[in-house]
């Protein structure tokens, strides 16, 4: 391992851990698929900018590019209040025509450039580490880990300074509103933080990765935990994980690197939708079959006491017409109310006729109240 | 240029095949995409798209095949994969929807570089054919890819046809379908298989990026010019074969133009032109509305208002002074220009400079708005 | 060996609709716990309780759109999948998107797409039975609007006569009063005293507690159990009510009995 792939690693977990963040708000806001419009439309920014200043690494194409993500925003917004298309129909035609204005410029007039379609698709995580920083002939690294380490840097004082604001007009607009936050102008903040974001990423993945990095480890993260602070940091960490499995994957197998992290950020959220304590799909199974005796004996409960004293009581109590009635398989009825008898809720009269026990009725009661 | 490509397009074989496969696909994908879009799955088309790469890779590097037929069915095959893993994941977690297709559409796509890096190292690959998947290439369609086109083509166009009531029930209401016993999961596999065909059969003209436009800009602008959902559809189809016809036509042509992107921008502009000019939706007759509405109100505001001031006067020939009027407050901005326009027809007259009456046929027409307006005159 | 409705026993007409120990639960929490409910051929029936109650979800699991944790539905003593033309079904307005581009009479028709069965299409005979019943709600005159222009009470009457065309025996409505203006209010009650008086069996989630007893001579008092069903003269009591929905008892009219 050289000081180069070193170099990329950093790059890549800086990356990751960056779009992580920010992509958070836009899983827990439903707006997952804004960043597949910002980073797609951004590149127009980039290369008007470009025929403007004719220097791919001049920060003003930044500030265009994240411009140019804030334009996206409220054209999908200005389209879907003029109520002729819905929201996703929304998104789905602002960003592919701004995408392909783009792509055109550049295969007609910077065909000479350093700016090839192939490097916004795929971006170029590989040949960072040739661009460097130099002052006074010292070289203080690759100039794009200093870019993303600003950016990240921007975004964590973004949300550590607005986290309430941030929290409140996620989880209810209106109320943030009545407290006299405006919903609006934080918005638009927050969406250029991801427009510039995903500027910089955009450089280091590509525009299709960078959704992968913004959506992948906010949506694993949130199902594992509901507390916020713990989706965020979560999310970082599959973020650098992603990273790193992805570094690693693409060394092994001499891949694309982008490539490779996304999919590695998918492996995650693939393990997290498996495996995530509570939510994953394991634990709900092995939790729901636990609990069908469980559940199955409180209806049992609940049966009994709605037919006790009752015209049909006799017969609602059989055992029979529990597979009749509830149909309920036979061995299924027998294993319940075997349970239910070992923790003395109901007590068999003549054999088949059960009957509720005075702390069976209390808990039907109760279960029924609640 | 232009009669230079319909020059071509007569005697050129290639520029004809090139064109008919254009506007096919065009034409497929805006027909089946008017029930996307309907149903609120505008993006499904853009996850279904990119998740088709990886099945276009796989199924080259496991046939070493280029033939456009495998490809195309490895797309499918993919596309399809991942439309059940975003209702998978909707259905047994609390992700959105939204981040769902961001996931399987970010995360195919990243799986198909991986696989696309290890075809490009196979040196039989001679890999041109698959670059073109990604920002499409109309310039490399040949014949037989226009047979491909045009036989999976048929076979969505004709389940549309087929299936036409049940996939209207399912884009409106669903849950009454399954009410009356119609299979509505069934109904709705054969119209997301009808939805992949369309799309992986443009993928190699518009490319895994841009295909979903295809799916979506067609039906969006024909919906303004239609309440029927017939009319929507055949407008759809014939939206999307405009946009391929011409874009292909464009790129194929001159130098330097990718395929994709000009589709994509033709059909943009389609769009563009149908939500500002379309005649009950667009934005321009909502506009011309609106301006009618309001001066309308603002007119009778002013008749009224005489035609109150002059009640209150015994001789109801009294004319008054316009800043009577406008002390009544309904006429933000002044009434002059109103009385101006309202003497233009007859309504009123000036008797003093700045002393106004009604006329005549101004009484009546005040008096008609109070009976409409369920008021005594 | 099976209870048979009301009436029992063989030749006896047997209960339009007969739920039996339905328990529903969405993910771990139960929505209905255990409900027996008997529903006699031809009642107006209404099936009333708070928020969250569970009433849509019980006219959804009699028509097999959810699946019960335990217990089943019979219609007319058979299961409900055999049935099921026996069966209408209104759903709540706000359930679908009126914005989509097809118009009154198109929608009516659709109530007759489960007895076309796969790809025929409806014909002139659909069309003159989705003609009659826009006849019925008095929606005639807008069979060729695009459905966006309909206020609410129309777009409630285009439901009401999509139901109609089914031509079942049974209608399961969800709150068909909801949001709709006074014309449309008496249209309906007017057609459904039509359909009770051919004998149908009109089964509706209603809110307004106070035009119960007026509008139905059937109830079913409803929250997360069934807390009591039958003649609305029997059950609508205070106390009934006051079991349902606990101390937020809110617009019980002086009049009613109890």
């Amino acid at each position: 391992m050289t000081a180069i792939d070193l170099e990329v690693q950093l790059l890549a977990i800086v990356v990751a851990v960056t779009c992580a963040l920010p992509g958070v708000f836009l899983v827990l806001r439903r707006m997952a698929l804004m960043s597949d419009a910002i980073s797609h439309s951004i590149l127009l920014g980039i290369v008007l900018a470009f025929f403007v200043v004719e220097d791919l690494t001049h920060p003003f194409l930044v500030v265009a590019a994240a411009a140019t993500g804030v334009l996206t925003v409220a054209l999908v917004e200005a389209l879907y209040r003029s109520r002729r298309v819905k929201e996703d129909a929304a998104i789905a035609l602002v960003f592919p025509a701004l995408f392909s204005i783009a792509v055109i410029l550049i295969a007609r007039h910077a065909g000479g450039v350093h700016l090839d379609v192939d490097a916004v698709i795929l971006g170029e995580i590989a040949f960072a580490p040739f661009r460097r920083w130099e002052v006074a002939g010292f070289d203080l690294g690759p100039r794009s880990l200093y870019l993303m380490l600003a950016i990240l840097l921007v975004n964590v004082g973004f949300l550590l300074l607005f986290y309430k604001e941030m929290k409140i007009s996620t989880f209810d607009p209106a109320l943030a509103a009545a407290l006299g936050f405006s919903p609006v102008l934080l918005h638009y903040a927050f969406m250029s933080l991801v427009s510039v974001t995903a500027v910089g990423a955009f450089d280091a993945v590509g525009s299709i990765l960078v959704v992968a990095l913004m959506v992948a480890p906010p949506a694993a993260a949130y199902l594992c935990t509901d507390r916020l602070p713990r989706v965020l940091a979560l999310s970082a960490g599959f973020g650098a994980l992603s990273a790193v499995i992805g570094f690693w994957g693409a060394w092994a197998m001499d891949a694309s690197i982008a490539g490779s992290m996304a999919s590695a950020a998918g492996v995650v959220f693939l393990l997290a939708f498996l495996l995530a304590p509570d939510r994953g799909l394991v634990p709900q199974a092995r939790r729901r079959s636990r609990q069908k005796v469980e559940f199955a004996v409180r209806m049992l409960l609940i049966h009994l006491l709605n037919h006790e004293g009752g015209p049909k009581a006799r017969e609602e109590s059989q055992v029979v017409h529990l597979e009749e009635h509830l149909r309920w398989q036979p061995e299924f009825a027998e294993r319940v109310v075997r349970s239910a008898e070992k923790k003395g809720f109901v007590g068999r009269k003549r054999g088949e006729e059960l009957r509720l026990t005075d702390p069976g009725r209390h808990l039907a009661r109760r279960t029924m109240l609640s | 240029m232009i009669s230079g490509i319909l020059y071509d397009l007569l005697f050129d074989y290639t520029l004809r095949t090139v064109a008919v496969g254009a506007a096919a696909l065009g034409a497929v994908s805006g027909a089946l995409g008017s029930f996307a879009v309907l149903r609120r799955q505008s993006l499904l088309g853009d996850a279904i798209s990119h998740a088709a790469l990886p099945g276009i890779a796989l199924a080259f590097l496991l046939t070493g095949s280029r033939a456009t037929l495998v490809l195309v069915l490895g797309a499918a095959l993919a596309g399809w994969v991942g439309t059940l893993v975003v209702m998978a994941v909707v259905r047994w977690s609390r992700i959105p929807e939204d981040a769902a297709l961001g996931i399987v559409l970010s995360v195919f796509f990243g799986a198909g570089l991986v696989i696309l890096t290890f075809v490009q190292r196979d040196p039989s690959a001679a890999q041109a054919g698959l670059d073109t998947f990604l920002f499409g290439q109309a310039a490399t369609l040949l014949e037989r890819d226009v047979a491909v086109i045009l036989g999976l083509g048929a076979v969505a166009v004709a389940a549309t046809v087929l299936f036409w009531k049940e996939f209207k029930i399912l884009s409106f209401d669903p849950q009454f379908g399954r009410s009356m016993g119609i299979p509505m999961l069934r109904v709705d596999m054969i119209l997301t298989t009808a939805l992949v065909i369309a799309i992986v059969i443009g993928l190699q003209t518009v490319g895994v990026v841009l295909m979903s436009a295809m799916v979506v800009a067609p039906a969006a602008a024909a919906r303004q010019w239609t309440d029927r959902l017939g009319t929507m559809v055949f407008l759809a189809a014939f939206f999307g074969a405009v946009a391929g016809t011409v874009g292909a036509l464009v790129s194929a042509t001159a130098v330097r133009v990718p395929t994709g992107p000009t589709i994509v921008l033709v059909v943009s502009a389609l769009v563009l032109g149908s939500l500002l000019f379309a005649p009950e939706r667009g934005l321009v007759a909502a506009w011309r509305r609106e301006v009618r509405n309001r001066s309308r109100l603002r007119t009778e505001a002013v008749l009224l208002d005489l035609h109150a001031l002059a009640g209150q006067h015994e001789d109801g020939s009294h004319p008054h002074e316009i800043g009577a009027l406008e002390a009544m407050g309904h006429h933000p901005g002044g009434a002059e220009e109103t009385l101006r326009h309202l003497r233009k027809r007859g309504y009123v007259s000036e008797r003093d400079p700045g002393h106004w009456v009604l006329t005549e046929a101004g009484r009546e027409r005040a008096g008609r708005i109070l009976r409409d307006r369920g008021g005594v005159p | 060996m099976r209870d048979r409705g009301p009436n029992g026993g063989d030749g006896e007409p047997r209960a339009a609709i007969e739920v039996n120990d339905l328990t529903v639960a969405y993910r771990d929490q139960p929505v209905l716990w255990d409900i027996d409910l008997t529903v006699p051929p031809g009642v107006l029936m209404a099936i009333v309780g708070p928020n969250g109650a569970g009433k849509t979800t019980l006219i959804k699991a009699i028509l097999g759109l959810v699946k019960p944790a335990a217990g089943h539905v019979l219609v007319f003593g058979r299961p409900y999948l055999e049935q099921r033309s026996l069966v209408a079904y209104v759903p709540q307005r706000g359930s679908v998107d009126w914005d989509f581009p097809t118009s009154v009479l198109d929608v009516v028709m659709m109530g007759r797409y489960g007895a076309l069965g796969w790809i025929r299409r409806p014909g002139r005979e659909e069309r003159e039975r989705a003609l009659n019943a826009l006849d019925m709600v008095d929606l005639t005159d807008l069979a060729d609007r695009q459905i966006s222009q309909l206020s609410g009470g129309q777009q409630q009457r285009v439901f009401l006569a999509r139901a109609l065309v089914q031509d079942a025996s049974i209608y399961l409505m969800d709150e068909p009063f909801q949001g709709v203006d006074a014309k449309t209010e008496r249209a309906i009650v007017e057609v459904l005293t039509r359909l009770k008086d051919g004998g149908h069996t009109v089964v509706c989630v209603h809110h307004a507690l106070q035009t119960v007893p007026e509008y139905f001579d059937w109830a079913a008092i409803l929250n997360v159990r069934r807390i009591a069903s039958g003649p609305v003269g029997e059950v609508f009591t205070e106390d009934n009510l006051r079991l349902a929905y606990g101390g937020r008892l809110p617009f019980l009219r002086s009049g009613t009995e109890g």
